[in-house]
């Protein structure tokens, strides 16, 4: 509950995100509205799942707390589930575009999830003081970072998926959301929850990779530098 | 405290000029166009006969497949053209509200109920029963919306009928009261939140140089940045003065009427703000600086012999510029007179029958501009072209954001979700502007974002997004 929690937590939830959006899309005013028109379509589908939950809770048995819990879990789903076919409504054929409304989502996604969180970390308090996890700051952060990288992953796969017409990868993209959201159903037990989670997002990078036409040649070239096309593209030599 | 409101309520009639205009104005010439005629006049508005599409080159010479590939690539440049221009609002607009936020965050005055209205909303809303509450606000907007409909009309009557002095003086006076007045009162703020004892000469200083400073760079010339800051610390000052005290029902609803009247001044054939900006392009001037953010800016068409002579951009038109360049040349012919250096006035008058003018002349910089260079001016020129949003714009939306992150208890999800809506709807706006080539409104399509989505969020997505950050459950 210092400002070194705050920034701590900050970089760790937005550090990869922030800096993917500085070397990649700051430059390009196009690819700065596709990431901002992609947040803006996560904001619609969540508010599409949040009123339909709302709706839900207003005609359940509000004392039920199992009741309560279960409607929330069915908001999560549907809400996972509409954010899937936004991207596949909105399609468009401009490359940039998958990229970026991935990511505009996570981005989305990530603050919405952690701001709050954040800006309670600045004021005074004690975290955990009734028996809580004392983690809830960290486990939040890293949360997050996966939920935004994960958000990109799938864009790719998603995008690629639908063009090629190769549905057994957007099946794979929609399970892996659903499995998990539901895995954050075992928090605060984060064990369960965040080594899943980053195994996921690990395999899913590396499939996005691939399918976004990288090789372990690429990344060879890429990390030494001798990449031609790569240098070229950032002005850079050799 | 008592003399803040009466010189607020005082002030507050100027301040209407500031956020009558609300029009977005296109570039005065069309995007896509690459060949223009230097200090030519007359192609604003409507007027280049090519669409975005053409690119001056006659497609039915090349074969199909070239075609395609130009017409894609055509279409390519202008989207990231349009795009461009887009990420010139945004960067404002952005700033703008998060000035707005983080003061509304830090400075608790700005959310402080002292019990102060405007004279403009003089019902109040702490009533007893919900029904009289929404009256009131009612109420409230009407008043709030007649006064700024009345400074319209005032202000484009005396535009209509040349009375540029009196508009000067209107503005001046209001931003004076702007830079000096209220950013006195903020720093005061700011300093009681962050406990800085401040004494009044320091305090003299930093306001005085603020303000005079602020005064030239937007009433007169100054680097573009600087003009383009100081635009959009006035806005957002405008939006903190009304976030503070316009009652919360009543903020609500007079921004969804301004946006609505935004729609009818801007559009219908008769609307005031429709009169102001095509009675501004019949006589060729730009409308004045005051009420304008433009992401370019006029500059002076210097001697030909310079080995970058500055273009003009959208705003330059040429009495406008006659006027700066005589400002400019007046001062010339009369040092000769004061010191020779040798040349008198009869070998200078000897030389020019033999040689021509030594001077150059506005005609002879005309002239050379436009033979072809081996300089690439034109591409520097449509890059240069830029968007023009009013500053009532800006205040509004930075007010809507403000309300939003002062008022919901969804905090910052609130916040957020309005800051995107009102992008998309900029977005959007410029989108069309680019389709139709006219002045458009800039205010409803953002306004009804983020009013909708502020509403939204506030009541549906604040309780289902509160209950899962408690089980920390993701989606």
């Amino acid at each position: 509950m210092t400002a070194a929690v705050f920034f701590g937590c900050t970089f760790i939830a937005f550090g990869p995100a922030v800096s993917l959006f500085l070397f990649t899309i700051a430059r390009e005013p196009l690819r700065v509205i596709f990431l901002i028109a992609g947040a803006f379509f996560w904001l619609v589908s969540l508010l599409m799942a949040s009123l339909v939950w709302f709706i839900s809770v207003q005609i359940s048995n509000k004392e039920s707390v199992s009741q309560q819990k279960g409607l929330l879990i069915f908001g999560v789903v549907l809400s996972v589930l509409l954010q899937e076919t936004f991207p596949a409504s909105a399609s468009s054929h401009h490359t940039d575009s998958i990229l970026l409304s991935g990511l505009g989502f996570g981005f989305m996604s990530g603050a919405f999830s952690v701001v709050n969180i954040l800006a309670d970390s600045v004021g005074p308090g004690t975290v955990g003081i009734h028996g809580d996890s004392q983690h809830y700051f960290l486990s939040s952060a890293f949360m997050t970072m996966a939920i935004i990288l994960l958000h990109m992953f799938w864009g790719i796969i998603f995008f690629d998926g639908c063009e090629k017409q190769r549905w057994l990868a957007v099946a794979a993209v929609v399970a892996s959301h659903l499995l998990v959201s539901c895995l954050t159903f075992q928090n605060p037990q984060y064990v369960s929850s965040l080594v899943p989670t980053y195994v996921v997002m690990f395999f899913m990078g590396v499939w996005a990779f691939y399918t976004a036409g990288g090789s372990l040649r690429n990344l060879k070239l890429c990390l030494t530098c001798k990449d031609k096309d790569f240098l070229l593209a950032n002005h850079r030599p050799r | 405290m008592a003399n803040n409101a009466e010189d607020v309520e005082n002030n507050m009639d100027q301040q209407q000029a500031n956020t009558s205009p609300e029009a977005v104005q296109q570039p005065q010439e069309a995007p896509a166009t690459r060949a223009r005629s230097r200090g030519g006049s007359g192609d604003e508005g409507g007027g280049d006969g090519s669409g975005p599409e053409a690119n001056g080159q006659p497609p039915a010479a090349h074969p199909a497949q070239v075609v395609e590939n130009e017409e894609e690539e055509d279409e390519e440049m202008t989207l990231k053209y349009g795009a461009k221009h887009v990420i010139m609002l945004f960067v404002p607009v952005t700033l703008c509200m998060v000035v707005v936020v983080a003061t509304i965050k830090s400075v608790s005055f700005y959310t402080k109920n002292d019990g102060q209205r405007l004279i403009y909303t003089p019902f109040p809303e702490e009533t007893d029963t919900v029904a009289q509450r929404a009256v009131n606000s009612i109420l409230n907007a009407t008043i709030m919306i007649t006064v700024i409909i009345v400074m319209t009309l005032v202000l484009v009557l005396l535009y209509k009928y040349r009375c540029y002095k009196v508009i000067q003086g209107w503005l001046f006076l209001s931003s004076l009261l702007l830079l000096f007045f209220f950013s006195f009162i903020y720093l005061q703020e700011v300093f009681k939140t962050y406990n800085v004892a401040m004494d009044y000469f320091t305090l003299a200083i930093v306001v005085w140089n603020f303000g005079v400073v602020g005064m030239i760079c937007i009433h007169w010339k100054g680097p573009l940045r600087l003009q383009q800051a100081y635009l959009i610390m006035i806005s957002a000052l405008m939006a903190l003065v009304f976030i503070k005290y316009l009652p919360e029902w009543t903020a609500w609803l007079i921004l969804a009427v301004i946006s609505v009247y935004d729609l009818l001044a801007v559009l219908c054939p008769k609307g005031p703000l429709r009169i102001l900006v095509e009675t501004a392009q019949e006589r060729n001037e730009p409308i004045f600086p005051a009420l304008i953010y433009s992401s370019t800016m006029v500059w002076l068409v210097n001697m030909a012999d310079t080995d970058r002579p500055k273009r003009n951009s959208a705003e330059a038109s040429p009495p406008q510029q006659q006027t700066q360049d005589s400002a400019v040349e007046s001062p010339a012919p009369s040092s000769p007179s004061q010191d020779d250096g040798g040349f008198t006035s009869s070998w200078v008058s000897q030389q020019e029958h033999r040689l021509g003018q030594l001077q150059s002349t506005e005609e002879t910089r005309r002239e050379i501009q436009q033979m072809p260079s081996s300089r690439p001016p034109v591409e520097e020129d449509d890059e240069e072209r830029g968007v023009k949003l009013g500053l009532g714009d800006f205040i509004f939306y930075s007010m809507l954001v403000g309300k939003a992150s002062a008022t919901a208890s969804g905090d910052w999800n609130t916040t957020l979700a309005c800051f995107v809506a009102i992008l998309i709807g900029l977005c959007l706006t410029l989108l069309l502007l680019a389709i139709f080539r006219k002045a458009l409104p800039a205010l409803p399509i953002s306004i009804f974002f983020g009013l909708v989505f502020y509403f939204a969020t506030d009541n549906l997505v604040r309780p289902f997004m509160d209950e899962l950050a408690l089980h920390q459950f993701y989606v």
